[in-house]
């Protein structure tokens, strides 16, 4: 081998902003190359995947209305993770908001009032936050692991789920069928664009992007956090309230992700039903470390996997591809994100050193 | 390169833009929105070989595309919505949950078809469709009856709605009727297709003693099981044998194709209305797959006898008595469940043992 891998002496912080651009590179090329196998012209069909969603403002809309939840979860987990608090749980967190909210709405189905929706959302983000409060009260009280107690807390949610709709919450007219019913239109939220599907819950998210964004970058409580997740001895040292920390971050992030699920039933869904919520809880994971813990990256994340989902949609329809190139796509952009990460703390590099050495010795040998 | 890609698109487009216009006789597009993946071999894989037979028989008047494993969720609506602005003439939607945004979507295309299957809402453009399974699920009851020897029968089911209730309860009803000592046992496994999970919740029917098992999910997996269990199993939605020769004594199947075909005909001819079909055994929508060797000649006939007398509609499958968990006569001797009923069936037969979860 003429390359090796050498430990840096310390991370690159280049590698760590450059690594998510090179793994989207290395996707592309690689689906480039999958496009071919199947026999279709790569070029067009990347277009396909990735810019032809994007073609008209219909499309802009239905992304937003993918980022908006995603947003508001990763947002939320990324403040956890940077805390060093892995909080699995925003899936649940999100089913426990889109059920409260949605058992609210369905409660003030005849109030004609314009206080119906900030209530709804408002119990919608309180139940969220419960339901971190409960993690966050298992790890505090009995330092239970988090990562166990949410995981299992998002099943509980989603058997809450299904016992309100196939119950209590059954749309008394609707044969049986597992689904609440329709939402009055005082409970829903408004859209931005006539037409379209895209609610102000996408205001929702930029905003707490802003809010912590700068939250992070200038507040004591920020900085905090941040100490806590690098070295926990020091933050004790230095007088910080680890326990009253891992509240924080975790009710922020119940609320937040409770707010992404009161807004997908007071938006897109109108009403609830077993399937409200899509796997945005662990999709934010994935973007969360995709976006580097960075609000800014998070937001590209959030974009790139809303954008496979719907490419995915568009391969199906026009080259007639199974809906397993989603997958393909998004497990390829963790793969190399994952492998070009290893050059944040190794650098590749030329094996002539050693090479040279050895050459020379033969050449002394020869003399010899 | 990029660039010349784009431009190289639009051309295209507007190529097959410009050709549409130009030809005499457009072929109709339809589109099907399938809530699994097409290889299930269960509730999609049924719809999917119905959309190739609707090709086969209309050859190039039609073209069909589909969009598979769609979420039930606010995901459904995008796609529904993308297929009828791509131009599609016809659109199935195959799954209750795609019940609301169909109707959204049609309001918003009133000149494109929508047909969505399982549901109750309908409109000017969307009509519904659906099978009466329960009656091909009536006749392997009666297999089941006859070829259990520990008296239980095991169920695997999705989610209690009326659809998988109905299907629970026929199946016990024509268990019952040739064995009246037989108890349904039923598993819920939460899930359309899981198919590690339908397996396990095959396995601890087998562990409770059940020696003929089926299931209202869409894979194999519970045939499967049984097949590595040296147990019975019967199928629904597709002939499952391939998943186990010796296990499998057959299935209740779906076949989609002829209404499908119809529906994309009276778009062709222009003559398509919204109405709600239920078509079943009669019209071959509802049937079963081919009956394995193991199975006894004398419940074969029985079998054929009761296929015909539901063909021939002197019998129906809730026919009175219908008797409830309670003992209590929900359905009288001499009269029948009307559709209604059935639509909305919230309750089990007695003969199937447990609380129906939320009823």
């Amino acid at each position: 081998m003429i390359f090796k891998l050498e430990k840096r002496p310390s991370d690159s912080k280049a590698m760590a902003y450059l690594s998510p651009v090179l793994a989207v590179l290395l996707t592309l090329i690689s689906g480039a190359i999958v496009f071919a196998s199947l026999g279709h012209d790569p070029l067009g069909s990347l277009y396909v995947f990735f810019l032809q969603p994007l073609e008209d403002l219909y499309g802009w809309t239905e992304l937003g209305i993918k980022v908006a939840p995603l947003l508001l979860c990763a947002m939320g987990l990324m403040l956890c993770f940077k805390a060093q608090v892995w909080n699995i749980g925003a899936e649940g967190q999100f089913i426990l908001g889109g059920l409260g909210g949605g058992f609210l709405a369905l409660q003030l189905g005849d109030v004609e009032s314009y206080w119906v929706l900030p209530a709804v959302l408002l119990f919608g983000s309180l139940c969220g936050l419960a339901w971190a409060a409960l993690a966050a009260w298992l790890k505090t009280r009995f330092s239970a692991n988090e990562i166990l107690t949410t995981i299992m807390l998002n099943y509980i949610a989603l058997y809450f789920l299904y016992y309100g709709v196939h119950g209590p919450l059954k749309d008394p007219d609707g044969f049986n069928f597992p689904e609440s019913a329709l939402f009055s239109d005082f409970a829903m939220l408004p859209v931005i664009f006539e037409d379209y599907r895209l609610t102000i819950s996408i205001l929702f998210a930029l905003f707490a992007v802003a809010v912590i964004w700068t939250f992070m970058s200038r507040a004591m409580l920020g900085f905090q956090i941040n100490v806590l997740g690098q070295d926990p001895s020091a933050a004790s040292f230095a007088g910080f309230k680890d326990k009253k920390l891992v509240w924080l971050v975790l009710l922020i992030c119940g609320a937040l992700a409770g707010l992404a699920g009161v807004s997908e039933v007071t938006g897109p869904v109108g009403q609830l039903n077993p399937y409200i919520a899509p796997g945005y809880g662990y999709a934010a994971i994935i973007i969360v470390f995709l976006g580097r813990m960075h609000p800014g990256g998070i937001v590209i994340a959030s974009m790139l996997l809303a954008l496979t989902y719907m490419g995915g949609e568009m391969v199906q329809m026009d080259l007639t591809l199974p809906k397993s190139i989603t997958g393909l796509f998004q497990g390829m952009l963790l793969f190399y994100l994952l492998a070009c990460d290893l050059l944040i703390s190794y650098r590749i590099v030329r094996d002539r050193p050693v090479q040279t050495k050895s050459s020379s010795n033969q050449q002394e040998t020869a003399q010899a | 390169m990029k660039l010349k890609t784009i431009s190289k698109v639009l051309a295209t487009a507007a190529l097959a833009g410009g050709m549409s216009v130009a030809q005499a006789e457009d072929p109709i597009n339809i589109g099907f929105v399938y809530v699994g993946p097409t290889g299930d071999a269960g509730w999609t894989y049924a719809h999917d070989e119905a959309r190739k037979y609707v090709e086969e028989q209309l050859g190039d008047k039609v073209k069909t595309t589909y969009v598979e494993s769609v979420p039930e969720g606010a995901d459904g609506e995008r796609v529904i919505r993308q297929l009828a602005s791509k131009g599609n003439d016809l659109i199935f939607t195959t799954s209750f949950g795609y019940m609301n945004p169909t109707l959204k979507v049609a309001k918003k295309f009133p000149k494109v078809a929508f047909e969505h299957a399982s549901g109750y809402k309908r409109a000017d453009n969307m009509g519904t469709y659906f099978t009466r399974a329960y009656q091909g699920r009536y006749l392997t009851g009666l297999i089941a009856g006859k070829m259990t020897e520990s008296n239980v029968l095991g169920y695997v089911a999705s989610f209690p709605i009326p659809e998988v209730i109905r299907g629970i309860n026929a199946f016990t009803k024509g268990a019952k009727e040739v064995n009246p000592d037989v108890q349904v046992k039923v598993v819920w496994a939460s899930t359309w297709y899981d198919p590690a999970k339908e397996r396990e919740a095959a396995e601890t029917l087998i562990l409770q003693g059940a020696d003929v098992l089926t299931q209202h999910t869409d894979s194999a997996a519970v045939i499967q099981a049984a097949e590595a269990k040296g147990k019975y199993a019967i199928g629904y939605h597709s002939d499952m044998s391939e998943y186990g020769e010796k296990a499998h004594l057959t299935a209740a199947i779906h076949n989609w194709g002829p209404l499908y075909l119809k529906k994309a005909q009276q778009v062709l001819d222009g003559t398509w209305k919204a109405e709600d079909l239920w078509p079943g055994i009669a019209e071959g929508t509802t049937d079963l797959a081919p009956l394995n060797e193991a199975i006894p000649a004398d419940v074969v006939a029985l079998v054929e006898e009761k296929k015909a007398a539901l063909k021939a509609g002197e019998m129906r499958v809730f026919d009175g008595p219908v008797i409830n968990q309670a003992g209590e006569e929900v359905v009288p001797a001499g009269s029948t469940m009307d559709d209604g009923a059935l639509l909305g069936f919230g309750f089990y037969i007695e003969g199937v043992e447990g609380k129906l979860p939320q009823s």
